[in-house]
């Protein structure tokens, strides 16, 4: 059960948003602007630093549902999400994507985890300041909705079928703010 | 040197939301409502638990411009703010405070570290559902914004009176109208 009065049967962050409106109508302004308006990666590579830093941060409702909008936005290539999930290797990921998963995975365990030689790296892989900079910002984001998420003890769906209407609404619609009445 | 090509001069959070104004914005917004808007929570407790965040992920901006607030707000000395974001619970602050920072410290670690024993301390010293969701989220987002600041390798000026002195013209502005220039 959540550490506070949210509304029942209401998962993960949604539930959060509905009771904190205020704050919520922001967080979900900021996920759009970050992952679905125009940037140098795509809304499919954005989904997937999502997903990398909340399988780190063992947070299974983030990770659930950027997994699954990642997998619709990737389509015939979704296989390469459960590869990053899982730490395999695979050929469906750029040398430039390793090396911002990379910086991703150093801005998960701490902003001063980054080293020169990260940032070098992605470079020399074809990445300029823009790709760094959202993939800073997209990985210290879900530093946050991970613990907002948890901290709070929020329901999250066990079963994975839950998560994929979630992923194709993701996909489609992008983050919109839930409201209590349309729901 | 920043780890990307950042308006010069701009010190710490100010170089990279001068540099992509688009998520600036809601980010502005956001911490307007969490650390300034009608709240039981003062803006001092609100600052504090900032600060103390920030402190825990050693980010010298971080703790040292929301640091320079609290101060401003509680009307006390530096090492007044030393001595919370050291040991909080040794510190001379109500108990209500010291268990939100205690919650505060457990989000740090990652959000599945706050126990029921941590929430139900709160409660049981009148903290709201809102407050202990205030508290999570404050300390949730300086997880992000410590990131956001050192993750991209920007400067900060190291004398920390620069902060405290820039702290009532910063507590007079907020933070939705902030302007990364000024």
């Amino acid at each position: 059960m959540a550490h506070i009065a949210v509304e029942e049967g209401v998962p993960g962050i949604r539930s959060l948003a509905l009771f904190r409106p205020e704050t919520g109508v922001h967080l979900y302004e900021l996920a759009q602007v970050l992952l679905r308006e125009p940037s140098p990666l795509t809304p499919a590579e954005r989904e997937l630093i999502a997903t990398h830093v909340s399988a780190r941060n063992n947070c299974m409702f983030c990770m659930s549902s950027h997994a699954a909008a990642a997998r619709e936005l990737f389509n015939e290539n979704s296989n390469v999400v459960d590869c990053v999930i899982e730490n395999k290797p695979t050929p469906l990921l750029s040398d430039k994507m390793k090396a911002l998963l990379n910086i991703a995975g150093k801005v998960q365990q701490s902003g001063k985890a980054v080293t020169q030689k990260d940032i070098d790296d992605a470079k020399a892989h074809g990445a300029n300041d823009r790709d760094i900079h959202d993939t800073v910002l997209i990985a210290a984001t879900f530093s946050m909705f991970n613990r907002y998420v948890d901290g709070l003890a929020t329901l999250t769906p066990t079963d994975p079928k839950e998560y994929e209407p979630m992923g194709k609404r993701l996909a489609t619609v992008g983050y919109v703010t839930p409201k209590k009445a349309s729901n | 040197m920043a780890h990307i090509d950042l308006p010069e001069g701009l010190p710490g959070i100010r170089g990279p939301m001068a540099f992509r104004p688009e998520t600036a914005k809601p980010l502005n917004e956001f911490a307007e409502i969490l650390l300034r808007s009608d709240n039981s929570l003062s803006r001092a407790d609100r600052e504090m638990i900032g600060t103390y965040v920030s402190y825990l992920n050693d980010c010298f901006f971080c703790q040292n411009a929301h640091g320079g607030l609290a101060q401003h707000y509680m009307k006390c000395d530096m090492p007044f703010i030393d001595n919370v974001k050291a040991n909080p619970e040794a510190a001379p602050i109500p108990e209500k405070l010291k268990a939100l920072l205690a919650i505060a410290g457990s989000v740090q670690k990652g959000g599945k570290h706050v126990t029921q024993a941590q929430v139900d301390r709160a409660k049981s010293l009148g903290a709201t559902d809102i407050e202990i969701h205030d508290t999570v989220l404050i300390s949730a987002a300086f997880c992000m914004f410590n990131r956001y600041v050192d993750g991209l390798g920007t400067s900060a000026p190291q004398d920390r009176m620069f902060y405290v002195n820039r702290a009532p013209a910063r507590a007079e502005e907020g933070y939705a109208n902030y302007n990364p220039y000024s």
